[in-house]
């Protein structure tokens, strides 16, 4: 099997994949990116946490209309994971206003992106409807 | 004996739209001896210059402005903050003159955009040869339309559907519905890039950008520039009658940043800083939201004006979507919004936007509006936001 790597440093792979936050020990902020240090309370510490797989859709959109070489239609949505809200595109579901609805059950699912010329492949992730698992 | 108001002597905006014959400069330097001869003073007045142009921020507009309409000396500020950069250039001027570094200060915002398209905010580049994570989410592929979209449309759209959400309602035809005000609104704005009425047919049927929105729900590209000239109210009182007439008070001048929050930095919480500005303009200028003859406000998107009913307080809260549905914000109703037909139809040239809606506001409170004027127009709020983010809200008073 080929070697893989996630498409962003905060989803972990292996046998149960899910994203893990930068959490604030002082106040409890979590962020996906590095930091220098916190946003909410300017303290520096902080701990890795892992984020719910499942969660509720709060927001979405379906972008019809993107950049050269992003495949349209697809859609873009903010998942609330447990409390933490997570960006993310919603998948395996047609992408349109009668499948995509605010409040969904959605979770996490991984899949390939492609490969590169060294033959390894990025593992990307997005938020699919729980009804259809 | 004299306060420490600050007016808007003079004030003027281009034609918004095409201007494929004039530079940047040409357009900052329109707007700029429009704003002067308004007010019926010169460049040789002038104590300071804020000046803003988003897409050649590090160009120096102020100084290149300078050398077509007067280089008097005086110091520059040359000011960039997103969609609010013309708002931060007048707070600047305002600043300058409130401290006492000078009596008169000037503002200006200009931008050429007419033909951008409407993927601002979009960053995807090609695949590399090999993953490699860079960045501070150690990414080994871009991941613009791989987690999310970072074009503004399409974060717009999530911000309006974020409302529905939490408070029900925000359906794509109510969000299509706000854009038909406001194309109907900008039939009486001969200085709009776009005049025309849309049916609610033609918004709906429209190409689709990132639903809801539809092209037409979306801010207008365009070229335009706006300025404004500050006074502090010493000053003010040795001017003539006329002069005096015609000034609008600047009862409140407020610019917020966004406060973290869980969240903001999945999706832009262009909510809480709104919330903020507005309060603080309300306590500064004594007035209180029902007080409001006019708003302009920060329509980027029709998906974005409904959150922004409820951000500053012109609705109790979660309640925008019955509030725009009875009418009110339509010209006719309660608290008429987006009078000159909003970004939508006006247009959005970024920088001249947080100065041409001050402008949009003045020119009712001095009835001059012709056939658009609200007619009585005592008191009005201008809202802009930038996302990153940054909120300017200024309230206007008419003349005693
Ligand atoms: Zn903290």
């Amino acid at each position: 099997m080929a070697e893989q790597v996630p498409l962003v440093d905060y989803l972990v792979l292996g046998d149960e994949p899910h994203l893990q936050a930068n959490e604030c020990t002082a106040c409890g902020a979590r962020f996906f990116d590095r930091r220098n240090a916190c946003a909410s309370c300017g303290k520096t510490e902080f701990t890795k946490v892992a984020i719910p797989t499942e969660g509720v859709l709060r927001s979405f959109t379906i972008v019809a209309f993107a950049a050269p070489g992003i495949p349209v239609p697809f859609v873009a949505g903010i998942v609330d994971c447990g409390g933490t809200h997570v960006r993310g595109n919603v998948v395996d579901v047609e992408p349109d206003a009668d499948h995509v609805s605010l409040g969904m059950k959605v979770k996490l699912t991984t899949f390939p992106i492609g490969e590169d010329s060294a033959g390894t492949e990025a593992i990307g992730f997005g938020f699919a409807p729980l009804e259809a698992n | 004996m004299a306060s420490d108001d600050i007016w808007i002597l003079g004030i003027t905006m281009t034609k918004f739209g095409k201007r494929p014959d004039d530079d940047v400069v040409d357009l900052a330097a329109e707007a700029a001896l429009g704003a002067l001869a308004d007010g019926g003073v010169t460049i040789q007045d002038m104590g300071v210059l804020a000046a803003g142009n988003l897409m050649g921020a590090a160009a120096g507009i102020g100084q290149q402005l300078q050398k077509q309409i007067g280089q008097t000396g005086i110091p520059v500020y040359n000011v960039a903050n997103a969609c609010a950069t013309g708002a931060t250039a007048l707070r600047t001027a305002i600043m300058a003159v409130k401290a006492g570094e000078c009596d008169m200060g000037l503002a200006v915002g200009v931008e050429k955009l007419a033909g951008a398209g409407l993927l601002s905010g979009g960053s995807r580049k090609d695949d590399a040869d090999t993953w490699t994570p860079k960045g501070r989410y150690g990414a080994v592929a871009p991941i613009d339309g791989r987690i999310g979209t970072e074009i503004m449309p399409g974060v717009f759209a999530q911000v309006g559907m974020e409302y529905g959400y939490e408070h029900g309602g925000a359906t794509f035809e109510l969000f299509a519905r706000i854009s038909e005000k406001n194309h109907s609104h900008s039939t009486l704005n001969p200085l709009a890039a776009y005049s025309k009425a849309m049916t609610l047919e033609q918004i709906m049927g429209d190409i689709m950008i990132a639903y809801p929105n539809t092209r037409p729900m979306c801010s207008a590209n365009c070229d335009g520039a706006a300025a404004a000239v500050v006074v502090s109210d010493a000053k003010l009182k040795t001017l003539d009658p006329d002069q005096r007439r015609r000034a609008v008070k600047v009862s409140a001048s407020v610019l917020t940043s966004d406060p973290w929050d869980e969240g903001c930095q999945q999706l832009p919480n262009v909510n809480t800083l709104t919330r903020r500005a507005a309060t603080t303009a309300y306590e500064q200028a004594g007035v209180a939201p029902e007080d409001l003859d006019l708003v302009e406000l920060h329509d980027c998107f029709a998906t974005a004006e409904l959150v922004h009913y409820d951000n500053l307080q012109l609705c109790a809260p979660g309640e925008a979507v019955p509030f725009f549905e009875s009418g009110a914000t339509w010209r006719t109703g309660s608290t008429p919004v987006n009078v000159s037909g909003g970004l939508e139809s006006k247009g959005h040239p970024i920088a001249a936007t947080g100065i041409a809606n001050i402008w949009e506001v003045c020119h009712h409170l001095r009835g001059e509006a012709g056939d658009r004027q609200i007619e009585g127009a005592k008191v009005g709020l201008a809202h802009v936001i930038g996302l990153g983010s940054a909120c300017g809200v200024h309230i206007l008073e008419k003349a005693a």
